[in-house]
């Protein structure tokens, strides 16, 4: 007992500060792309398709990266940003706020990924991200859940379960779309098999792109839907 | 049992290509004496796939391993629509013998009928063949077990968590699990044709999506079979690089296990503790590569980013820091009482399945089978700077969670090590066009275990075929042969305990 008490000590609190500030990144960290100021011809880039990878980024694409992690969206038009300014996700109305109150309870469906969205979903809930200090949770059913988050191309060997798991959600639902497979296929763009994003009989209130999305930049986006951070600044509420 | 394999396989090497025609050529019946005859005297199928080799003819191509004394041997025959099936009397090759018969629209005589693995259409079938019935990708033939107050009991595909999807069907007797079979195919995303007919960099992205825990394990074999093909040699510095990353890797997701079993015996302390700091792990690579599960890093030819000499002091500083932060935890999680008594004598894999069924990596190595690829067939780094091979003999969740500690502490010496002598030299080199008509096979040691990619290429030097094996695929039979005889309610802490990966098997 006094050796688990000496070790919890020497933990100390490592709880990420949200908003989290630049220095919380390394210098090589691919965060929101963006089009450069060189860049000769190119009118927008598509978030939600963007793999992050260092080869995307350079001069011929037009393309660099930021070390900015914010980059949810409400819509997945908004995804496609066409200038350095992202509209990002905005708070739900005020009457499906009222209904949340002060807790969102989710249900985590995973169609068609390779599991690195659901590891950092996971990381989301760890003790140093701690999504549950802001209400938010995951649960073992969608009869107890206010929506659900997808994650992975939505292939044809889930979608069925998928939209099971979507129908059994009382209404009013949140669906919140996690990475860039659900936003586009991601890189099984193409594949029969893999399927290209959430089909839109799934209507999604919440579009957090990356591959896969850093925890910051998951809490981020649920924090801009429940209203908690807006524009650039600070948690309100806690 | 002796058997001369020598004179009916032809001698590959870890990512040595060699000419098709090189590889000897079998009539079926001949190959399945063969491949009976080699798995008996301790040989190992390491992969087993079918290409089109006409638009009326199949391919198959074996390759096998004998981990104790280093080597790989490979066969071929060609089939036509049906065949009598390998595994009839060699037991190893079934599982491959349900993916041929699934990917090739082959149709495989056996004595059981072979079951669906993915449940996905043909993908490789040679064109003339008749199209085969439509797949129903619902209807699977479960075993039952029959018999008063015998239950069924039906899991998923979607899980309780966040989990990958999978169905698990239980027999049970109360609480005792009688027969646990698993149904995958859910995550199948159509990996192996992405990866032979997309252009380089985006087939790149792809194999570093296969498993999006394995990432750099995947993204090394692959780079490492398209090396080889184009006679591409990396430095010395890279392939340290490759190697720091991989092991990083490896701890990262050790340390999250030790965590996620700490979590399931609701030792909370283990997982608050160890799950704070597989986070640093993982930042470790995001401080190298700008990601945290290192995509990005691993390119043909050898690394995209380079460790500068400040950056690897700052890294092996982490390095000795987290060392010393994780062994008093070890020390706590380890030396509880109340986790040894959920941990020990749960969820046992004999030595015997181990060797018979060719599971591998830390599961194997839990069971006192020491399989380590980057000992028994060194590659890279791990040709200079060898890891001893970790093992365990219970075979149990215990004898599991062991390894890994035993492995994150050998990880934390080999980082340390080779952070504080990174050899001279450029991260990359050129990786041009592929020699045609060859095959290789890259195989690399994963956290989980054995990463198997082989390569065909045609005569045009463009890829043929592009077979790629996860230790998943060997070793999640072994979960159905750990569970029979423990409670229903210890399934969670079992299946972790082994941490399968979905998408790695279902590609």
């Amino acid at each position: 007992m006094f050796e688990l008490l000496r070790t919890r000590l020497g933990q100390g609190t490592p709880t990420a500060k949200v908003p989290a500030d630049e220095a919380s990144f390394p210098d090589r960290y691919r965060g929101r792309p963006i089009i450069r100021p060189d860049a000769r011809g190119r009118a927008s880039i598509d978030l939600g398709a963007c793999m992050f990878s260092p080869e995307e980024a350079g001069p011929e694409s037009g393309i660099e990266y930021t070390r900015d992690y914010r980059m949810a969206t409400r819509t997945r038009e908004a995804l496609v940003a066409s200038d350095e300014e992202l509209e990002l996700a905005t708070a739900l109305d005020e009457k499906m706020r009222r209904l949340l109150g002060r807790s969102l309870r989710l249900r985590s469906v995973v169609a068609g990924s390779c599991n690195g969205c659901e590891m950092e979903l996971v990381a989301s809930g760890n003790v140093v991200f701690d999504l549950a200090r802001f209400g938010v949770q995951f649960v073992a059913s969608p009869r107890h859940a206010d929506g659900i988050v997808i994650t992975g191309a939505v292939n044809a060997n889930m979608r069925g379960a998928l939209e099971a798991t979507y129908a059994a959600v009382p209404d009013p639902r949140i669906v919140i779309a996690v990475g860039a497979c659900a936003a586009s296929g991601g890189p099984f763009r193409g594949s029969e098999e893999a399927g290209c994003g959430v089909p839109p009989e799934i209507p999604v209130d919440l579009w957090i792109p990356g591959c896969p999305p850093h925890p910051l930049t998951i809490l981020d986006g649920m924090l801009r839907l429940l209203g908690r951070i807006e524009g650039t600044g600070r948690v309100a509420g806690v | 049992m002796t058997v001369d394999v020598g004179s009916r396989f032809a001698k590959l090497g870890n990512r040595r290509a060699i000419a098709l025609r090189e590889v000897p050529h079998l009539a079926i019946d001949d190959l399945r004496d063969a491949l009976t005859a080699a798995v008996a005297s301790g040989w190992r199928i390491i992969s087993l796939f079918g290409v089109p080799e006409s638009s009326r003819e199949l391919r198959l191509i074996a390759v096998l391993a004998d981990d104790e004394r280093g080597q790989l041997r490979t066969a071929t025959t060609i089939v036509g629509p049906r065949y009598r099936a390998l595994s009839t009397t060699c037991v190893q090759a079934e599982r491959f013998e349900r993916e041929i018969a699934e990917q090739c629209g082959v149709t495989i005589e056996s004595d059981r009928p072979l079951k669906p693995l993915r449940r996905h259409a043909a993908s490789h079938r040679p064109p003339s063949w008749p199209a085969a019935a439509p797949i129903e990708r619902e209807a699977y033939p479960f075993d039952r077990v029959e018999g008063d107050e015998v239950h069924e009991v039906a899991v998923g595909p979607v899980h309780a968590g966040i989990i990958e999807p999978g169905h698990f069907r239980f027999q049970t007797h109360g609480e005792v699990v009688l027969s646990l079979e698993i149904m995958l195919g859910y995550q199948h995303r159509g990996v192996e044709p992405l990866l032979e007919s997309l252009e380089r960099d985006a087939a790149m992205l792809v194999a570093e999506s296969i498993a999006g825990d394995t990432v750099i394990a995947h993204a090394s074999a692959y780079c490492g079979a398209l090396e080889a093909l184009a006679r591409s040699h990396k430095t010395a510095r890279a392939q340290s690089v490759r190697g720091i990353a991989l092991e990083l890797e490896r701890l990262a997701n050790h340390v999250g296990d030790l965590g996620a079993l700490a979590g399931d015996v609701a030792y909370q302390p283990g997982a608050a503790f160890f799950g704070r700091w597989r986070g640093e792990c993982l930042n470790m690579l995001m401080t190298i590569s700008g990601n945290r599960y290192g995509r990005g890093l691993v390119r043909p030819g050898g690394v995209a980013f380079d460790i500068p000499p400040e950056m690897a002091s700052e890294l092996g500083a982490r390095v000795r820091r987290l060392g010393a932060e994780l062994r008093p935890i070890a020390e706590l999680f380890f030396g509880s009482a109340s986790v040894q008594s959920r941990l020990e004598g749960t969820g046992a894999v004999s030595r015997e399945a181990c060797a018979a069924n060719g599971y591998v990596g830390l599961v194997a190595r839990a069971s006192d089978v020491p399989r380590d690829v980057r000992h028994d067939h060194p590659y890279g780094v791990f040709r200079y700077a060898q890891i001893p091979v970790a093992t365990a003999w219970a075979g149990d969740v215990y004898a599991r969670a062991l390894v890994r500690w035993l492995e994150t502490q050998r990880s934390l010496e080999f980082l340390e090590e080779q952070l504080g002598a990174l050899p001279a030299g450029e991260p990359r080199a050129a990786c041009g066009g592929l020699s045609p008509s060859e095959l290789v096979v890259a195989m690399e040691e994963g956290w989980r275990g054995e990463v198997v990619h082989a390569v065909l290429t045609d005569e045009r030097g463009r890829v043929r075929r592009h077979k790629v094996t996860d230790p998943s695929f060997h070793n999640w039979p072994a979960v159905m042969v750990a569970l029979p005889g423990n409670q229903i309610s210890d399934f969670p802490l079992c299946n972790k305990s082994f941490n399968l990966s979905y998408a790695g098997h279902d590609l």
